[in-house]
């Protein structure tokens, strides 16, 4: 099994496989998210929250996401300076200027630094207040779930907040456009790792990824930023 | 009517392994733009000799685009500014009056230059020593159409076969990965009845050999695919994905 993932195609097997539940992690994430944009105070946000923080099988995954994180972001280094190394030291003095290769397949560690700058910021706004060190603004609410007032963490106060900031506004849209890209190419990419792919499927692959790569970019920045314009009270 | 153009050629010359090189500057003038690259690199040898100074060092043989001897890296591009050709078959039709013309060698840490714009490209018949055959049993000739094979299988395993092994692809290649030739040679056998029976150890000795040898990991830019002069496919690094990953759980 070591010399399974030790080889070139089993260093990129892990990196396939987790970006593709880094890719199922954003779905649910962009699915709660959505709550935000329904007028209702903040409740059925409010709600998601709640069931994302203590449903038991969130709690075995997070650890698990952190996981996915880490050897996606190690071993997205690992490749890279493997791959530089492999490369060799020269450039070619005349440059590439080979056509029809999409920017983002080449820049890949780029967009991924570029994610993961926003994720830092991301994880101090969030995940820091709501899991360790707690904030004025996340409050308990009462809502309603099923019709039972259950007492929550008024999470949508603290988000509503953060994004009243320009700037704030300004780095997610950023991070999102990132990833978009990164996603771009991600997509695709790791369903030909695993070897899910032909001449055909790759067509399909490439159009499906883009589509999901900008519902993902498109998605989360808009949310932010119908947050700043219309969903501050005044 | 014949047409010449009059270039600048910069060539890398590079004494040899452990040499430092340098790009020389040399003009050519009145070039047919009927002639081929290499022809037009053997005038410039010639006028080199003739000057009493040492040729260029640069690969070829066939000079028919079968081989996969030739080489280059001409301006910004493995085989040059034309598509799905090497470079014996490049014209100098390609190229302006006045043009400079930049010509470098493949450069890639698994092919390491021997002289001026020759690299060694032994690794590749490593990797393919490593499994790129099939054995077969002595005895009397078989009947050639005797086990049938569908034709789709039969067309995608002649596409891969087309590879000449000549090296654009790690050329091109900003990982410098051999992915799409060892592709190729793994899956015109695996296509086949024939290769079948040893599919599962060649995928796994190939890439053993492959990462061994010092190439790249394999990004699914498709740089190699644009610069191939034979178009093997991507497609062919997905089934050697597929294959490697079946052997290794077959294990």
């Amino acid at each position: 099994m070591s010399s399974t993932l030790g080889s070139s195609i089993g260093k990129k097997l892990l990196m396939s496989i987790s970006g593709l539940f880094l890719i199922l992690f954003l779905v649910v994430h962009l699915t709660v998210n959505s709550f935000l944009l329904v007028p209702d105070g903040g409740d059925l946000f409010n709600a998601g929250a709640h069931f994302m923080a203590t449903n038991p099988a969130v709690r075995v995954i997070e650890p698990l996401l952190a996981l996915g994180f880490i050897i996606h972001i190690l071993y997205g280094v690992k490749l890279t300076l493997e791959n530089r190394r492999a490369r060799g030291p020269e450039r070619y003095a005349s440059g590439k200027k080979t056509q029809g290769v999409s920017w983002a397949s080449q820049n890949m560690l780029v967009l991924g630094i570029t994610v993961a700058a926003f994720l830092v910021l991301h994880i101090a706004n969030f995940w820091v207040k709501m899991k360790i060190t707690g904030d004025p603004r996340l409050e308990h609410t009462t809502i309603e779930i099923g019709g039972v007032p259950t007492q929550v963490e008024n999470a949508y106060a603290l988000v509503n907040t953060t994004f009243s900031y320009l700037w704030i506004v300004v780095v997610y849209v950023i991070g999102a456009v990132g990833l978009a890209i990164h996603l771009s190419h991600g997509f695709w990419s790791a369903f030909q790792t695993i070897g899910f792919s032909n001449q055909l499927w790759r067509k399909r692959l490439t159009i499906l990824g883009n589509i999901f790569a900008w519902i993902i970019g498109v998605g989360f920045s808009s949310i932010a930023i119908l947050q700043y314009l219309f969903y501050q009270p005044n | 009517m014949e047409k010449t153009i009059n270039i600048k050629l910069r060539v890398w010359r590079q004494a040899g392994p452990k040499a430092k090189g340098r790009f020389e500057t040399y003009e050519l003038k009145n070039i047919s733009t009927d002639s081929s690259f290499l022809e037009m690199m053997d005038i410039l040898n010639e006028q080199l000799i003739s000057e009493g100074k040492e040729p260029v060092a640069f690969d070829h043989d066939c000079r028919e685009g079968i081989c996969g001897m030739c080489s280059l890296y001409i301006n910004g591009r493995p085989h040059g500014p034309d598509d799905r050709v090497t470079t014996c078959q490049l014209h100098m039709r390609k190229f302006k009056d006045g043009e400079t013309i930049t010509v470098e060698p493949w450069r890639s840490a698994g092919f390491p230059i021997i002289k001026d714009l020759i690299v060694d490209r032994s690794a590749f018949d490593k990797i393919i020593a490593a499994g790129g055959y099939i054995s077969v049993s002595t005895g009397g000739v078989p009947d050639a159409n005797a086990i049938p094979i569908p034709k789709e299988a039969a067309d995608e395993a002649m596409d891969a076969a087309s590879c000449i092994g000549c090296g654009a692809c790690v050329a091109a290649c900003k990982n410098g990965s051999a992915m799409l030739f060892v592709s190729a040679k793994v899956s015109h056998l695996a296509l086949l009845p024939q290769g079948r029976v040893e599919a599962a150890r060649r995928a796994r000795n190939m890439v053993a050999k492959m990462d061994e040898l010092g190439f790249g990991n394999c990004t699914n830019t498709g740089a190699c695919e644009v610069e191939c002069p034979k178009g093997i496919s991507l497609a062919n690094i997905a089934r050697l994905n597929r294959e490697f990953l079946k052997a290794k759980l077959k294990e």
